[in-house]
């Protein structure tokens, strides 16, 4: 049913975004944690930093992650020596993109969902011999799921769908920086092509459906005896 | 055991609060503002004093000299709060191991099916907190502190945000607790029932500061402290014994020192220790003895003091003398009145109380210790 060309897009898009979400998650638990409680010096300026692959062109973050991720740039030149990892023109390199470019929106839910948590509760359990590790892990982090999964799988879908900032970074290479979006987009260039475009499509539509079913699912299941079923029938 | 002795700038207010508490149970009583939450926190390390010292049972929680600022973790001081603060993600069974998955075991580590079964959790265990009423929620919030082997037990106006039945309710788990679990306990309340129920020992908190302290009976009863007691609450709280049964009448017989009080059947046996509040405001004042009333108390005494109260009101302590010894109580009376018989220290009058005035939350039994002297 789908080309070779066409399956290999799909699974390196599933890699792709896996790979980002899987380090963008944690910093993104961390960040969200630390501004939704502490105050400090500069809290502004890291917000802004944050948010800026959300308002700048997609293709100016690409082109500062050439420069800081390609072979001579700071990051990419000390990846590569210390653990052989190449960034530029690999399939890392999207995962770096896309990672980056998702990373405002996974951490967004997550600080607000971290600023709803009683803090009160977070004293209780100090008073019963929690110590911070204990009350972040049992308290504060299971109360904050709902808004850590709606962080991931917005930061699944951003990553999945990750356009400018990936070609600027690792280019468009079939079988190894060509995600699905970039697939699509590179079958558009030629004509009689549209069958193809049209059921890569059909499966982007597919599975960011499914990623967000499976969030409200996931949330739901959360958020279940946190709050009293709300009573129907008998008004 | 318990010595605070701390200063806090908070706003407007500057919280000056020194107390002892040797065991059993304190009440810290005042009006809301008085400080009594902040000095609960400072306590339990969630706030920090700007200057004071903190010791309980020989360990130093807190000391501005030396810098020392234990952890609220390390503590050990296990707190109820005024609004239960259980974890609602955790089920009550989970809730109340909670310290014991934090690494603390000791006291009570081992007796889970006790506290369980002092506070009446057991059909509640696999239940998530948003299913359990108020003071389900205040028990297993109680229970919860209890299994953390604390050193003391802080109370915050645990039930203030329950209604009278759902107080009355639980109550008696408090006074359980109380006699059974042998822990100290500061008790938190601007209710006087409560305390009177349930304390040894009252500090009254006034603006930040400690106005009195001393036992139940002596704070609540003494006149010049009844602007900070509460006029419509205010009224003595005596140590009594069931000398009598009236069946048919369906009332008791209680023997205070100087004299006895009729109230409503008390459910005990003759002998038994109780103690009663006597509200001033139920207590009215005779210069000569009445008959063909119905009020069924009629006490002899000499009035010891009148005190300006708010209002039109004034507040009359009378001593009430006999062979078993002396109570004081308390009567709320007009100003008029005061002129019209001419109260004053040293006159002799009949205090008149209504037995129908004294019903179950007048009466409590007393700390078990009270009951051995």
């Amino acid at each position: 049913m789908l080309s070779e060309a066409e399956t290999d897009a799909l699974l390196l898009s599933l890699k792709v975004s896996f790979w980002s979400l899987l380090f963008a998650l944690p910093v993104a638990i961390a960040l969200g944690w630390v501004l939704a409680r502490k105050e400090f010096r500069g809290k502004l300026l890291v917000n802004a930093f944050i948010t800026l692959p959300l308002v700048l062109p997609p293709v100016v973050t690409g082109f500062v992650l050439l420069i800081l991720f390609g072979n001579q740039g700071w990051i990419g030149s000390w990846l590569k020596a210390w653990f052989g990892i190449e960034i530029a023109f690999r399939w890392t390199g999207a995962a770096v993109a896309a990672g980056v470019m998702a990373f405002p929106l996974i951490v967004r839910p997550i600080r607000l969902s971290f600023e709803a948590v009683d803090v009160r509760l977070e004293q209780a359990a100090a008073t019963l011999g929690a110590g911070r590790w204990r009350r972040f892990a049992t308290i504060a982090l299971p109360l904050a799921m709902p808004g850590v999964l709606a962080g991931a799988v917005l930061g699944f879908a951003k990553a999945l769908g990750e356009f400018g900032a990936t070609i600027t970074l690792v280019s468009n290479i079939p079988g190894e920086t060509q995600t699905l979006s970039l697939a699509v987009y590179a079958l558009l260039q030629v004509p009689g092509k549209e069958g193809a475009v049209f059921r890569l499509t059909l499966i982007a539509i597919a599975i960011s459906v499914l990623a967000v079913v499976a969030s409200e699912i996931l949330a739901r299941r959360a958020r279940r005896g946190l709050t009293v079923e709300e009573k129907t029938g008998n008004a | 055991m318990l010595d605070v002795d701390v200063r806090k700038r908070l706003g407007e207010t500057a919280l000056d609060i020194r107390f002892e508490s040797a065991g059993g149970v304190t009440a810290l009583f005042g009006r809301s503002g008085a400080g009594k939450t902040s000095t609960v926190q400072m306590i339990a390390g969630l706030m920090t004093p700007d200057a004071g010292r903190i010791a309980l049972g020989g360990r130093i929680l807190f000391d501005s000299a030396e810098s020392t600022d234990i952890a609220t973790p390390q503590r050990r001081v296990g707190v109820v709060f005024q609004e239960g603060r259980l974890f609602p993600h955790l089920s009550v069974r989970r809730n109340l191991l909670y310290a014991k998955a934090a690494g603390r075991n000791g006291r009570f580590g081992g007796r889970f099916g006790v506290v369980v079964g002092m506070l009446g959790l057991e059909a509640l265990l696999e239940r998530k907190p948003v299913t359990l009423s108020g003071g389900e929620q205040q028990r297993v919030a109680i229970g919860r502190a209890l299994l953390s082997e604390p050193d003391i037990l802080l109370m915050d106006e645990p039930l203030a945000s329950l209604d009278a039945a759902r107080k009355a309710e639980i109550l008696p788990y408090i006074e359980r607790l109380r006699d059974e679990a042998g822990l100290p306990v500061v008790y938190v309340s601007h209710q006087i029932d409560e305390v009177a129920r349930l304390a040894d020992r009252v500090v009254l908190l006034s603006d930040g500061s400690v106005a009195a302290t001393g036992s139940v009976d002596e704070v609540f009863t003494r006149p010049e402290l009844m602007p900070l007691t509460g006029r419509f609450q205010a009224g003595a709280v005596l140590g009594a014994r069931v000398a009598e049964q009236d069946v048919a009448g369906a009332m008791s017989r209680l023997a205070i020192p100087g004299g006895s009080l009729w109230v409503p059947s008390v459910p005990l046996p003759v002998g038994s220790a109780i103690r009663v509040r006597i509200r001033a405001r139920d207590v009215s004042v005779a210069l000569e003895k009445p008959d063909r009333v119905s009020i069924r108390n009629i006490l002899p005494g000499t009035v010891r003091s009148v005190t300006e109260s708010d209002g039109p009101f004034r507040t009359v302590a009378i001593a009430i003398a006999g062979e078993t010894g002396e109570s004081r109580i308390a009567a709320t009376v007009t100003a008029n009145a005061v002129r019209d018989l001419e109260l004053e220290p040293g006159v002799a009058v009949f205090a008149l109380i209504k037995s129908v005035a004294m019903d179950r939350r007048s009466m409590a039994l007393p700390p078990r210790d009270e009951i051995v002297t």
